[in-house]
């Protein structure tokens, strides 16, 4: 068999530092890949004459690590942000096809476009907190959709800190402004205010690209913890990541998915040419 | 010595003599009017209002200028503020970047904010006309209210227009709608909108041409927005038109007042921008 830079085993020593991951991306059952929460259709999107995703079928297995990959322009991102429609507010956007998340086309008209995107935590590139104290992060999403018990949105802002483990660093300064945590605490803040609003689904657009090792290092810990009660879509350039946390990948060149399928198969034996060659780095 | 040595050398004292040219300028006029200022000032300019014969000279002070320019200013300012913020929600958050209104408000937002107060005080003046009303304090505070709109709209456009796409797009994906990301909005561009009250404060307070038409003048302190109300600008005017020194000195007291506060609100101004921009990220 042929030996790709990745599987070069004095590149390996990735599996020793991620051995905490502890999550062999093979010893996957297999079953839970039959059912599928998000199902794309037929979905083509254009921007103003640009047609930017072209016939894109897809099925995000539920409660498991999805990686998107492909090179830069490829329309990752653009369907990352079709999937609680962010897309909309491109000028000259157009979209056929459907998305069904739960059987509900998120493109239909009676689809409440706030109840789609409380669905999907989003997790950009560089951490964005919101202009207010640490606790205000939090709590501002479920105050937003009518919490107003006191009591109630502690214990939530004590839990999501806990769940992203930030809980023990910021609990003695939860009035301080966000901004004043560094980036990697930042960017943890931001995935439990995503999930202050009980998402099914976080979307991850490169959450770690910005991050130094040990906070990429942290944020992928979460993300294999939290599959556990989350679907996961991941956006990402390193195929290291992809290949560390990755239950399912999707490849994606200029707008079409190339290939799609369980992460190991993907990795070890790409059926098309064009994800071997990606794959081998010949371009990227 | 290398040619650009030099040439950086020229520059550099340019630059200090352009700075050192304004600084003389701001000590020059600060000093002139605190040495004509500061003698005539007393207990009674800021506590009375003119008894008569103040402009021949006579007793009184001018708390009726004190009183209506703060009037004029406090409620133009707020008048100005909720009519200027949802304008400039609308522009940066509901209109798209490269929409084709939100030009044509900016344009014209830099139209308006170039025409001189004098026009705006005899547009007002002809409304008032039509619409039966006399020169009075609610007068004022409208022409006021017209003249710094255009003001609070492009400095606070200014900073919104920085807005992190990002920023806006997190707050969608809690599932927010456009008109709850305001929280955010507001406290992102907060030190936008406390600078430009702060320069719409220094305006509305030292404008004289525009509530010359449409407040009036007057030596009583107006008790309701139908009164006519003085303002120290115009206060400053008719006390340097007289003939007589002292009546000038108190003149330069006035504008000693008038100085003073807008110091004072501006330093309340950085405190509050400082309390309110400790979150912006």
């Amino acid at each position: 068999m042929k030996s790709y830079p990745y599987q070069n085993p004095s590149r390996a020593t990735w599996a020793e530092d991620y051995s905490f991951l502890n999550n062999d991306i093979n010893n996957e059952d297999g079953q839970a890949f039959n059912k599928s929460y998000l199902k794309v259709k037929d979905l083509n999107l254009y921007i103003h004459k640009a047609h930017i995703l072209k016939n894109v079928n897809l099925e995000i297995p539920d409660k498991k690590v999805t990686c998107i990959i492909g090179p830069s322009g490829c329309g990752k991102s653009t369907l990352l942000k079709t999937f609680n429609r962010l897309i909309d507010d491109t000028e000259g956007i157009k979209y056929e096809g459907s998305i069904l998340v739960d059987d509900t086309d998120i493109f239909d008209k009676k689809t409440e476009i706030t109840d789609i995107r409380k669905k999907m935590g989003l997790l950009s590139q560089r951490p964005c907190p919101l202009p207010m104290s640490i606790y205000d992060n939090i709590a501002f999403g479920c105050k937003m959709h009518g919490e107003r018990n006191r009591k109630k949105l502690n214990q939530i802002v004590e839990e999501q800190l806990k769940a992203v483990g930030l809980w023990e660093e910021v609990k003695n300064r939860l009035n301080s402004p966000a901004s004043k945590l560094s980036i990697g605490q930042q960017q943890r803040l931001c995935l439990a205010r995503g999930l202050a609003v009980e998402p099914e689904f976080i979307l991850a657009d490169e959450a770690t690209s910005a991050l130094d090792p040990i906070s990429s290092k942290h944020i992928e810990e979460l993300f294999v913890k939290l599959k556990q009660d989350y679907t996961i879509i991941l956006v990402t350039h390193t195929l290291r990541q992809a290949l560390r946390i990755a239950d399912h990948v999707i490849f994606m060149y200029l707008g079409e998915v190339i290939e799609a399928g369980p992460a190991d198969e993907i990795f070890n034996n790409p059926k098309q040419e064009l994800t071997r060659k990606y794959l081998e780095g010949a371009f990227s | 010595m290398r040619l650009k040595f030099i040439e950086e050398k020229i520059a550099k004292g340019f630059m200090i003599i352009a700075s050192l040219a304004v600084f003389a300028f701001v000590v020059n006029i600060i000093y002139t009017i605190f040495r004509r200022g500061i003698p005539a000032l007393n207990w009674a300019m800021i506590s009375q209002i003119p008894a008569g014969g103040y402009y021949n000279g006579g007793g009184g002070g001018i708390l009726n200028a004190i009183v209506g320019s703060l009037y004029i200013v406090l409620g133009s300012t707020i008048l100005g503020l909720l009519i200027s913020i949802p304008v400039v929600f609308y522009l940066n958050v509901y209109l798209k970047k490269d929409s084709r209104l939100a030009y044509i408000a900016r344009l014209a937002f830099d139209v308006l904010f170039g025409i001189p107060s004098i026009v705006y005080g005899a547009f007002a003046f002809t409304i008032m006309i039509y619409l039966g009303m006399h020169t009075s304090l609610g007068g004022g505070i409208l022409v006021i209210t017209l003249l710094i709109i255009p003001i609070f709209i492009r400095s606070m456009d200014e900073v919104a227009q920085q807005l992190p796409k990002d920023l806006l797009d997190s707050t969608y994906a809690l599932g927010a709608t456009k008109l709850e990301t305001i929280k955010v909005v507001l406290r992102q561009i907060a030190p936008g909108i406390a600078t430009a009250t702060l320069l719409s404060v220094g305006r509305a307070i030292g404008d004289a041409a525009g509530v010359m038409f449409t407040a009036g003048f007057t030596d009583s302190i107006p008790t309701s927005l139908n009164q006519p109300a003085a303002t120290l600008p115009l206060s400053v005017f008719f006390q340097l038109s007289s003939p007589n020194a002292d009546v000038q000195d108190r003149a330069y007291s006035a504008a000693l007042i008038l100085i003073f506060i807008v110091l004072v609100i501006s330093i309340l101004g950085r405190l509050i921008t400082n309390y309110f921009s400790k979150h912006k990220i």
